[in-house]
């Protein structure tokens, strides 16, 4: 008895271990193909360190905007983003026009912005989860 | 006594020379404007550029493949518009007029475009006619090749010169190593045609081997104003720098511009693209700004309505959400203002045929300045 709880608990803990770290794969190999999508389509507004341009391109490196607007934020990526957000408490009213991008690429882009220059998120944006998100 | 007055004199002379070298790349804010800004079309997104018809209604781009006739103060949509690859910086881009457009009727439009048999998309220039309604009589003049899945540096601009030559842009497509310093293809350079699509004879590279016989000049990063000096008849461009090295250009036949072999601009991400700002057969811009504006459309001063700006140039700033008026003394600028400051993205410039200046911002719409009397 004693060996059949020893074995089932080290199963479980290998089994999550894998997984875990087969997420983390995904993750990070997620954040890497967003790396290229982020220096072809974003970098000119939203720069290098994702600090944005002041009073034009709201910044995404600790924004409050991205980090609790999850939605919100693939939204604008998706459909584009026309009119007044507020970012760290500044205003700001510009056009975004859709970067006609696939939802896979979507989410990869999401994934590197959410997990850059001091931003942390724990769940993974899917290409199901950008998929799912329609039109305002 | 008389020492310390000649050191006086000279420290003011010193101080003097020191300030002109560097005026040109300092803007000014003037305390006031001698005009007004009044929104005369409301409610466009990313209106990319605008041209006025005889009629005096206006044909709009939008970005994002809209083609929008104005007449009256009502915005139709014109019909049979081109299909458009919308990625990244691509759509629906430039329209401009033939100069004789009241006797042919040709209208040029530029967009982003999947014609070809590759993925992806690159630049297309059409004419067409426009009945009241709809585009008819298409013609695809020049599409760009390969087509890419790149997001980025589709040029665009389009304009005539005197002579009724058809010069337009593209940018460089995202592949700076590949495209710009290549004659034998496309990107990063601008163009020189016939206003029916064929190639001038005299080209610059019509008898070189291989070479894209359309081709006017070359080493461009990314051209987004292009347009004719009135007074010499020249193409003049600006184009989008890297981080810094936004520049002005005189087109010239066959010249270099550079790109990225010399550049006053480094990568986004701070590290150097190159450590030469110039080299023996290339050619040195008439002005860059460091930091970058994001230059966009761009048009001369040629009415009597702004009499204290006649011969000047206006550009916009995507960047910092101003219009740029430029004092020119020859191939010099003298004097750098931002007139309309913290109006908006400024996608477009144009004087219309009134004379007055008309300004498209992204998000608001297209702006006339009436002068105050």
């Amino acid at each position: 008895m004693k060996f059949l709880f020893l074995a089932y608990f080290l199963t479980v803990a290998l089994l999550s271990t894998f997984l875990f770290q087969d997420q983390d794969k995904e993750l990070k190999e997620s954040i890497d193909r967003g790396r290229d999508i982020y220096t072809d389509f974003c970098i000119a507004c939203h720069m290098a360190n994702g600090e944005g341009v002041e009073k034009t391109f709201p910044p995404l490196a600790q924004s409050d905007y991205l980090l609790k607007k999850r939605e919100e934020s693939i939204r604008g990526i998706k459909y584009g983003q026309q009119g007044e957000i507020v970012v760290n408490g500044v205003t700001y009213n510009n056009t975004m026009a859709p970067m006609g991008l696939y939802d896979e690429e979507i989410a990869d882009v999401m994934n590197y912005i959410l997990n850059s220059w001091g931003n942390k998120s724990n769940k993974i944006v899917t290409p199901e989860e950008v998929s799912a998100i329609i039109k305002k | 006594m008389k020492n310390s007055i000649l050191m006086i004199f000279i420290a003011l002379i010193f101080l003097n020379s020191s300030c002109a070298q560097k005026s040109d790349n300092e803007v000014n804010t003037p305390e006031k404007n001698p005009f007004t800004a009044e929104l005369i079309i409301d409610e466009l997104q990313i209106p990319w550029g605008f041209t006025f018809l005889p009629d005096g209604s206006m044909l709009i781009t939008e970005k994002s493949g809209e083609l929008i006739h104005y007449k009256d103060g009502n915005k139709n949509t014109v019909g049979n518009s081109p299909a458009i690859y919308a990625r990244g910086q691509g759509g629906l881009l430039d329209i401009v007029l033939h100069p004789d457009y009241k006797n042919n009727g040709w209208i040029y439009i530029s967009y982003a475009s999947e014609e070809g048999g590759d993925k992806g998309g690159n630049t297309a220039i059409i004419r067409a006619k426009f009945d009241g309604n709809g585009l008819t009589n298409k013609e695809l003049l020049y599409k760009g090749e390969p087509n890419t899945t790149g997001g980025n540096h589709f040029g665009s601009r389009i304009a005539f010169d005197d002579k009724g030559y058809l010069f337009f842009s593209i940018g460089d497509r995202g592949e700076r190593d590949v495209n710009p310093q290549d004659i034998t293809r496309d990107g990063g350079k601008i163009y020189r045609l016939n206003a029916d699509g064929s190639i001038p004879s005299d080209n610059p590279f019509v008898n070189t081997n291989g070479a894209k016989t359309a081709i006017y000049s070359y080493g461009h990063r990314n051209p987004q104003g292009l347009a004719m000096n009135p007074e010499t008849g020249e193409i003049w461009n600006n184009e989008h720098g890297p981080q810094g090295g936004d520049e002005i250009n005189i087109i010239q036949k066959g010249k270099n511009y550079g790109w990225p072999v010399i550049t006053y601009g480094i990568n986004y991400s701070g590290t150097p693209i190159t450590d030469k700002t110039e080299m023996e057969g290339m050619e040195q811009p008439l002005h860059y700004w460091v930091p970058s504006i994001a230059p966009s459309g761009m048009a001369f001063v040629t009415s009597d309505k702004y009499p204290e700006w006649k011969g000047n140039l206006l550009i916009g700033s995507l960047k910092f959400q101003y219009l740029e008026r430029l004092e020119l003394k020859g191939n010099k600028v003298v004097y750098r203002e931002k007139v309309m400051p913290d109006l908006g993205r400024v996608r477009d410039v144009r004087q219309g045929p009134d004379g007055f200046i008309y300004v498209a911002v992204e998000g608001k719409g297209i702006y006339k300045l009436a002068p105050k009397n």
